[in-house]
């Protein structure tokens, strides 16, 4: 019993190494294969995620994550406002892993491909954004009842939980991957 | 044997969840009546979250509870702007549903509002909470 166990653990570990080992062969800069750092706020998860995916504060600016936490009331049309504490501790996480603090590598091109000053609430109002996602026609987005807008990342990005929006990770519902 | 003390324990974690949403509701229509609601109808708590109501800004499609969670409390729903699932309401499919006071109060302060253009009376939050407890 006992030994059989060790042996399952012994083997995760090997894979385990192995993988990281594959994973730092793929490395495409300084921070692995990741586009943007994951989420390891739970309470981000629980109380950002339930209405949509939980966005990665690394898409968006510090001043934006602080001017969209101050209007939770008016949400987009919705409210989603939080008790006081809740909300501080939110931002300040939001705001500490923000765009313009990250040195992940589409961090730091929605950063940087801002106006100076401007202030978006919006993830997808990013220059950035906008370019990349700019020749996906209107069939597969808004006329696509399975994605519905491009808020929507994890409808097409299957790998968008665990930071990464690489090309060949993109599935579009209904349409398949990617290819231009 | 570790078989068998983990299988009466997860029948043991059911009990215990389903005494704690039962205790809980009874709880929360305790301080409800303190705030001057009475004799809750889950009847009535029905018929409240099928009931439609105009957009608040006018132009809209009308809303109601089932806007997003459907008329089927055992279903899961699906959130009417993002798309995103909603895990079913009904504790009777979901165990972790009516568990927990702060959620059961955020939600109403936000889904009252955003539905009825207001927030929700002691007595509505009693109907409702009956009601959803019966699902
Ligand atoms: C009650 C539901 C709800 C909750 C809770 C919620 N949101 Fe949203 N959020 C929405 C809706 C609806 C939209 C608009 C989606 C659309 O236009 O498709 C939105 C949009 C957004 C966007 C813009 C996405 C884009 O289009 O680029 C961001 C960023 C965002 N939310 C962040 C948050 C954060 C941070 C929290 C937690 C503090 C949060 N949301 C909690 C409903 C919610
Ligand atoms: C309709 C499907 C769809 C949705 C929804 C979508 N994307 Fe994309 N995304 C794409 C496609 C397709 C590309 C590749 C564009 C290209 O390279 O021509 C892309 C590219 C990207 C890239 C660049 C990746 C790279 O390696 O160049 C990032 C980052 C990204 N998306 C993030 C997001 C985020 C964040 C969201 C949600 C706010 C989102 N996407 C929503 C389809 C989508
Ligand atoms: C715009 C979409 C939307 C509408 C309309 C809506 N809800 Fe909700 N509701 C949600 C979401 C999202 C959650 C959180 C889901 C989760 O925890 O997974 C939720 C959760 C709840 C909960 C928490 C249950 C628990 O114990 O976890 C209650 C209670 C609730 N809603 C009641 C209502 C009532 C009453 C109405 C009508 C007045 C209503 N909802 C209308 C989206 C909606």
């Amino acid at each position: 019993m006992y030994g059989k166990s060790w042996t399952s653990v012994l083997a995760v570990v090997v894979i385990g190494v192995a993988a990281t080992v594959v994973a730092d062969d793929d490395d495409r800069s300084g921070k692995g294969k990741l586009d943007v750092a994951p989420v390891t706020n739970q309470l981000y998860t629980d109380e950002c995620g339930v209405c949509h995916f939980a966005y990665q504060p690394g898409f968006l600016p510090a001043a934006s994550w602080k001017k969209l936490m101050g209007g939770l009331a008016d949400h987009f049309g919705e409210n989603a406002e939080l008790p006081a504490d809740t909300a501080k501790t939110l931002s300040a996480y939001l705001e500490a892993n923000a765009a313009d603090k990250s040195s992940y590598p589409r961090s730091k091109k929605m950063a940087a491909s801002l106006k100076k000053g401007a202030v978006p609430l919006r993830i997808t109002e990013v220059p950035y954004f906008a370019k990349e996602h700019d020749d996906i026609p209107a069939r597969m987005v808004k006329d696509n009842k399975q994605v519905g807008s491009l808020s929507n990342c994890a409808a097409c990005h299957s790998k968008a939980k665990e930071g990464s929006f690489r090309e060949r990770e993109i599935n579009i519902p209904g349409f398949g991957p990617w290819e231009d | 044997m570790k078989y068998m003390l983990s299988i009466t324990g997860f029948f043991l974690s059911l009990f215990v969840t389903s005494q704690l949403s039962a205790t809980l509701v009874d709880d929360l229509l305790q301080e409800y009546q303190k705030a001057g609601a009475s004799g809750f109808d889950a009847a009535r708590g029905e018929a409240l979250w099928k009931k439609s109501f105009p957009d608040p800004k006018g132009a809209g499609k009308e809303r109601s509870c089932t806007t997003c969670h459907t008329d089927n409390l055992r279903n899961a729903g699906k959130h009417a702007t993002t798309g995103k699932a909603i895990e079913p309401l009904a504790p009777s499919v979901n165990n972790k549903r009516l568990t927990d006071r702060k959620e059961i109060e955020k939600w109403f302060l936000r889904n009252c509002k955003w539905t009825l253009g207001r927030e929700c009376s002691a007595q509505e939050k009693g109907d409702i909470l009956l009601y959803l407890r019966s699902q």
